[in-house]
């Protein structure tokens, strides 16, 4: 998962997390109009295997978060945090939000995505910031 | 069709034991399965093993064998890996098989050793019950999972921690006189409320423990339990199971259960009976809130009342409800691949007389066990009744 060039990536995933650093971002959808995320070959709610990339719209809303002081051991080093599901509208995602006071997290804050990495590990964590 | 009978149950204490491996757990289980059944071990057909987290706690793979072989029985063995729900699943293949003709005796069971891998480590191997790319990489845990759920159901119905506290409380009084449980051990409201967080809203109190265990379950054929004259005086007669989006957040409903909802509408009609036939139930109660979403979703509550149930007292132990007389996950302790079978296990006791707490279900008929796997990717649901006087 790091970059280094030995390191087996996750295809589909891997390059997700790259383009939602550079703001691009974006989410599958099948020829019906269901949206959902990469990896995937066949859409969840229909079967349709026309799945084009679709821009993710700018900012979300919060639908339900918690605020973790037992992480598993990954996220050691930055506990307490805060895990919220943002809905984006064709999509819904999980990711840590950042940039805030944890006891400030509420439902129905907006936000955006942005990528962030774990103080223990490095590794990059989708992240979501107040917009 | 025929019923399944439930010929023998066993289960070892549920606890704290690190060094004990998954195969002497799941001797212990069956050991006592078969004491319990009368039945021969040369009479198994097959056995159906619910397993979890056996390659990170104890480098094993391929259990179906070895535990056939810890029980002493030569046969087919196979693994079910379902999350929380694995037993269950395991269980399920069985009354399916003996109900179509396959097969007259199976041993059906599971077993989990968790402890040895500390809680860092136990945390570690529960969150891959989610979707790993989406979800534990962003720091979701098992708990933190459930949070979330909890934290959605109190937006939506309203409701607050001390609400879920009741339903702790009234299950760690269930297990004071289970001896199988991993805590006998009565707590107060304000324990839980006064815990240390672990997942806001939920605390070290709104969890079930980490836990080792195995359980087992001797299951035949009517005509089988006729012909040997088998004291098995309750059946299997219902099964269902519901399946939904790995990722919470790819879910319908955050704050309800849809594949229970179905394992439970499926294992009522294939049963012929309907929620209002049901006089206890064990349900998976890994964290306070599921208990209050399986009631729900198995409509001993409507949607949105479940969270005051045990606060008002419909499903504590002398309530009209009672819901987890074993302690529940919560009390008695959740040693995940075991969990499935031993609730059938306590549910088939509880309606035999031969439980602690038969007491409070004197009389009972119909009980139901509800098994869910992950954030209820996966559920289980077996109705279970009395059908020998
Ligand atoms: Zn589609």
């Amino acid at each position: 998962m790091s970059d280094s060039e030995s390191s087996v990536t996750d295809a589909g995933f891997d390059e997700w997390l790259a383009a939602a650093e550079n703001n691009d971002a974006y989410y599958l959808e099948c020829a019906n109009g269901h949206g959902s995320l990469p990896p995937r070959l066949v859409c969840p709610d229909c079967g349709s295997t026309d799945l084009t990339e679709v821009k993710l719209p700018e900012t979300g809303d919060i639908q339900t978060f918690t605020v973790t002081h037992v992480p598993t051991p990954a996220f050691e080093e930055d506990a307490p945090y805060a895990t919220a599901i943002v809905d984006f509208g064709p999509v819904r995602l999980t990711g840590q939000v950042v940039g805030i006071d944890l006891e400030d997290v509420e439902t129905g804050l907006t936000v955006e995505l942005e990528i962030t990495v774990s103080e223990t590990t490095g590794e990059r964590v989708i992240s979501l910031r107040p917009a | 069709m025929s019923d399944v009978r439930v010929a023998g149950t066993g289960l070892t204490p549920f606890g704290n034991n690190p060094e004990r491996t998954g195969r002497g757990l799941f001797a212990e289980a069956s050991i006592t399965a078969f004491e319990d059944s009368g039945v021969p071990r040369d009479d198994v057909e097959a056995v159906l093993y619910g397993n979890f987290m056996g390659e990170l706690s104890e480098h094993q793979g391929h259990q179906g064998p070895l535990m056939a072989e810890a029980a002493g029985v030569q046969a087919p063995a196979t693994r079910y890996e379902s999350a929380c729900a694995s037993s269950g699943t395991a269980v399920r293949e069985a009354v399916k098989r003996i109900r179509n003709g396959e097969n007259d005796v199976l041993l059906a069971g599971g077993a989990e050793r968790m402890t040895n891998l500390g809680t860092a480590g136990a945390t570690e191997a529960l969150a891959i019950a989610a979707d790993d790319l989406w979800e534990v990489r962003a720091g979701v845990t098992f708990p933190g999972a459930y949070a979330l759920m909890a934290q959605a159901y109190f937006d939506e119905f309203g409701g607050e921690h001390e609400d879920l506290a009741h339903i702790a409380v009234k299950n760690h009084a269930n297990a004071l006189p289970n001896e199988k449980a991993q805590y006998q051990r009565a707590i107060e409201v304000s324990d839980v409320l006064e815990a240390p967080p672990v997942s806001e809203p939920l605390g070290l109190y709104d969890a079930c423990p980490i836990s080792d265990g195995a359980s087992a379950l001797v299951l035949t054929s009517e005509s089988y339990a006729e012909e040997h004259d088998l004291e098995a005086p309750v059946a299997i007669t219902g099964t269902g199971q519901g399946g939904d989006r790995m990722a919470l957040h790819d879910r319908d409903h955050l704050a309800r259960s849809p594949a229970a909802r179905e394992a439970g509408e499926e294992a009522y009609a294939d049963a012929g009976v309907d929620a209002g036939d049901v006089d206890f139930a064990e349900v998976h109660d890994c964290f306070t809130i599921a208990e209050v979403l399986a009631l729900e979703a198995l409509d001993l509550e409507p949607i949105g009342e479940g969270i005051s149930a045990a606060r008002d007292g419909r499903t504590t132990a002398d309530g009209e409800m009672p819901i987890n007389l074993s302690g529940g996950l919560k009390a008695k302790g959740h040693p995940v691949g075991a969990t499935g079978a031993s609730q059938i296990a306590e549910v088939t006791d509880l309606l035999a007389g031969e439980h602690p707490n038969s007491e409070h279900v004197d009389g009972a008929t119909t009980g139901v066990a509800h098994n869910a796997g992950g954030t209820v990717a996966s559920a289980t649901v077996h109705v279970l009744e009395v059908v020998e006087e």
